[in-house]
């Protein structure tokens, strides 16, 4: 640590306690570092404080009132008591107004036993609620996003959806309209977010407090799926889950639960499990001949990764101009879910429209993304991904299914579509995407094998990370962006010009997937670092660790899909953006149906 | 004061303001850009912009605020945040003529609800609905405070008491 520049510290008391901070801290900050818990509401350590809840109040000597602690600043010789007579009972007082103005609803409630509300309800230890707020306008869930739901009669009002919506994704779908006991969290005209220029990223839901956002449960028609003796259902897995899960059931933030997903996923009845990090590593070697050859043959660049579709949403809506720039690979649940309709099917003999495919995925986006008309390319009459499930949601199966997770063995993925390199595990958090693709683009243009095999220069947490990495003689530059917001401003150009650069990663989630809209919500702000190591060990631990090395990937190309960039390549594992894209889906199934066969026969299929 | 409903129609203005009927020859939309460029850049822009788009189209509807939001750079959800915040602001046209059915206890045990629904009828619109000539716009109020009166209906400010359904069009006629 640079101790120059470190800011100066004050002294100050909390509940007899003497603490020690940097100046600017809130008084907040200072209470938790002296181990003293204050109960909050709106404040959130990745959103930031707001001040707009006032549950966090605590007596600040010579101060007239009480006064807010996320949002206070401390000061050199400050005296705070948060535990007085009067604190307590003005606390009760403000939770009792929220609770007496918010549905009894808790048993049927998603966030029932997770809600931030009722720890706030059971910590103050409230039996009665004096007041009756009887008048408040209900207000009809929507239910028009495909990614998530919104019930504003269950809203708090923290504001922490419309800051992360704003000011982190740089989005602003939802703001507060109206106000006094009319306030409400609201896209504009209060249309549903599904009308709204919303991404479907989902980082609303993964900070709200309560169950007022929620991803859209997709369980029942698994659960129906799977019931059914008719169908074969096939799973997929996304990496950033096995980073996750296991916060769900009570583990530890950054306890690798790989093994035990894959039993959990057999005992719930799935036919055969299979790892989309093969599929991430498809991509590579889709995208990485993309990237070459738009290289070689002076395309444009810079090319930007296309595996975050709540990133390609954002571009659609607010930088069509830069469509170009994006991959044309599709993202790896789409990829695989090509592959398992297709090169499945084939060798196991199974007729496509039998198989119901499911992902596991920490992303609320990728439920949208499956639904894009364009993403049906199998000859089966459905979605090449049927069914999209968060990681909250996987969760919620498993304890339906009355698996004790915490205790389960190891199981392991099937084959051949779960065999994965340790690229494909790390494209779970941000600089992930870029290093697999160097790792692979350098030993393909070199011919030479890389010593180390990591980019130290991607990894990290900054908001836009660059490096420049010599390439058979071509100084390749590179870029990494996470966080909408990030990437609306690298997109302007302000600090940085995108042409600067020939390969940029972008994912819309701040950290990437490891934080993605569907993961176990946490307000622990060391999460992220814990997450990503679980991946990093992963990959250290894979015999292989390139794309290009993966021998199941390589036999799929051998004997399906012949080089990467073919005919069938394309048709299966890329796809196009903006409004074309869903033209060019119509036109393609139009012209199967004008012809009398499915897109697919024509490649044989 | 008046009832604000409880939901904002999408549906386009219906009203002469023609802020969505007329996109194409509206000549106030080049306006409305001329007012947008004149505070673009200063701080607290959002507020006189929506003051003088008012002014120009009589009410803020959504093709309105989505032009303001795109010209500010600002998010859509952002204005309707401030439109709705301050009363002063209406997303919806007003009619020449506002009509206050009051809803009080006395009024309603005295048929208010008849009265409103008799409006309702004759004018062709619902509570908070605006007719297509512009003319009127039917809202129900609360206690006026003449009680001894009721039931009770404002047109503009004059006061209408012991109003009988039937009676509506006949009132209506003076304020064609
Ligand atoms: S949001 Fe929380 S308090 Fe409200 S119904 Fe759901 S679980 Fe209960
Ligand atoms: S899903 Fe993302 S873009 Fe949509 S409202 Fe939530 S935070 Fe905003
Ligand atoms: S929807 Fe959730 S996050 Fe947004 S203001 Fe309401 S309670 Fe807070
Ligand atoms: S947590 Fe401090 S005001 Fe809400």
């Amino acid at each position: 640590m640079d101790t120059a520049r470190a800011k100066p510290k004050v002294k100050l008391t909390i509940d007899g306690r003497e603490v020690e901070i940097e100046q600017g801290a809130t008084v907040l900050e200072a209470a938790r570092k002296a181990g003293i818990d204050i109960p909050t509401l709106c404040y959130h350590p990745a959103v930031g404080p707001s001040g707009a809840c006032r549950v966090c109040i605590v007596e600040v000597e010579g101060a007239r009132t009480l006064v807010a602690s996320c949002v206070y600043p401390v000061a050199e010789g400050m005296v705070v008591r948060t535990n007085t007579a009067a604190v307590r009972a003005a606390r009760k007082t403000v939770v009792e107004l929220l609770i007496a103005g918010h549905p009894q609803d808790c048993l049927s409630c998603e966030r029932n036993g997770k809600c931030e509300l009722q720890a706030l309800a059971r910590n103050l230890g409230i039996r009665k609620v004096r007041y009756n707020i009887s008048d408040k306008e209900h207000r009809e869930p929507d239910t028009s996003s495909p990614s998530i739901v919104r019930n504003p009669d269950k809203c708090v009002l923290c504001g922490r959806c419309v800051t992360v919506c704003r000011d982190i994704q740089g989005v602003g779908a939802l703001s507060f309209a109206y106000r006094g006991r009319r306030t409400l969290v609201t896209p504009s005209f209060e249309h549903g977010l599904g009308e709204a220029k919303c991404t479907s990223c989902g980082q609303c839901s993964a900070v709200c407090p309560v169950g007022a956002i929620v991803e859209k449960d997709d369980t029942g028609v698994v659960w129906d799926a799977l019931d059914d003796p008719e169908k074969h259902v096939v799973v997929q897995v996304a990496p950033a889950v096995r980073a996750a899960l296991g916060e769900e059931f009570g583990m530890p933030a950054g306890t690798p639960v790989t093994g035990k997903i894959a039993q959990a996923l057999h005992m719930l009845g799935f036919d055969a499990v299979f790892d989309t990090q093969f599929a991430a590593d498809l991509t590579i070697m889709e995208e990485g001949h993309e990237f070459i050859e738009r290289l070689n043959r002076r395309g444009v660049l810079p090319l930007v990764t296309s595996c975050s579709p709540g990133w390609i949403r954002y571009c659609e809506q607010f930088h069509p101009e830069f469509l170009d720039h994006i991959s044309t690979c599709k993202s790896p649940q789409q990829m695989m879910g090509a592959v398992i309709k297709s090169y499945y099917a084939k060798i196991k003999g199974i007729d496509p429209s039998k198989i119901f495919s499911v992902s596991i995925m920490p992303c609320t986006a990728k439920k949208y993304e499956a639904k894009r008309p364009e993403m049906r390319t199998s000859s089966a009459p459905s979605q090449d991904v049927d069914a999209v499930l968060t990681t909250r949601e996987l969760a919620r199966m498993i304890r339906a299914a009355g698996i004790d997770f915490a205790n389960l063995e190891d199981g392991e993925f099937d084959s051949p579509l779960g065999i994965s390199s340790g690229a494909g595990t790390i494209f779970g958090v941000t600089g992930g995407v870029m290093e697999a693709a160097l790792r692979s683009v350098y030993e393909i243009l070199t011919k030479k094998t890389l010593g180390d095999v990591r980019f130290e220069a991607v990894r990290g947490f900054d908001g836009v990370r660059h490096a420049t990495i010599d390439i058979a003689g071509t100084q390749v530059r590179v870029a990494v962006v996470h966080g909408l917001g990030n990437a609306g401003r690298f997109l302007a150009g302000t600090e940085d010009s995108p042409d600067r650069y020939h390969f940029v990663e972008i994912m819309a989630c701040p950290g990437g997937c490891i934080c993605g809209g569907g993961q176990p919500i946490s307000l622990d702000p060391a999460v992220r670092q814990l997450r990503a190591s679980v991946l990093y060990r992963e990959d250290e631990r894979k015999p292989i660790r390139k794309s290009h090395e993966n021998v199941e990937v390589r036999r799929l190309y051998d004997t399906f899909l012949g080089q990467p960039g073919s005919e069938l390549a394309h048709r299966l594992l890329h796809t196009a953006y903006g409004p074309d894209a869903a033209r060019l889906a119509r036109e393609d199934r139009a012209h199967s149906a004008a012809f009398g066969r499915q897109p697919m026969s024509a490649a044989g299929v | 004061m008046a009832v604000m409903s409880a939901t904002i129609g999408t549906a386009a203005c219906k009203c002469s303001c023609g802020s969505n009927a007329g996109k194409l020859v509206d000549d106030r939309f080049p306006k409305l850009d001329a007012i947008i460029a004149k505070y673009k850049g200063k701080p607290g822009a959002l507020i006189p912009v929506l003051h003088e788009a008012q002014q120009l189209f009589g009410c803020l509807s959504e093709d309105v605020q989505d032009r303001v939001a795109s010209g500010l750079g600002i998010s859509p959800s952002e204005v309707y945040g401030v439109s709705t915040f301050y009363s002063f602001f209406t997303l919806r046209p007003r009619g020449k003529w506002k009509i206050g059915v009051c809803l009080g206890t006395a009024c309603y045990v005295r048929g208010a609800a008849e009265v409103v629904e008799a409006l309702k009828k004759e004018l062709d619109i619902p509570v908070n609905g605006t007719t297509k000539d512009g003319r009127f716009t039917l809202e129900v109020v609360r206690c006026l405070g003449a009680c001894g009166l009721a039931p009770v209906m404002m047109i503009g400010d004059d006061v209408h008491g012991r109003v009988r359904p039937e009676q509506i069009p006949e009132i209506l006629k003076e304020y064609r």
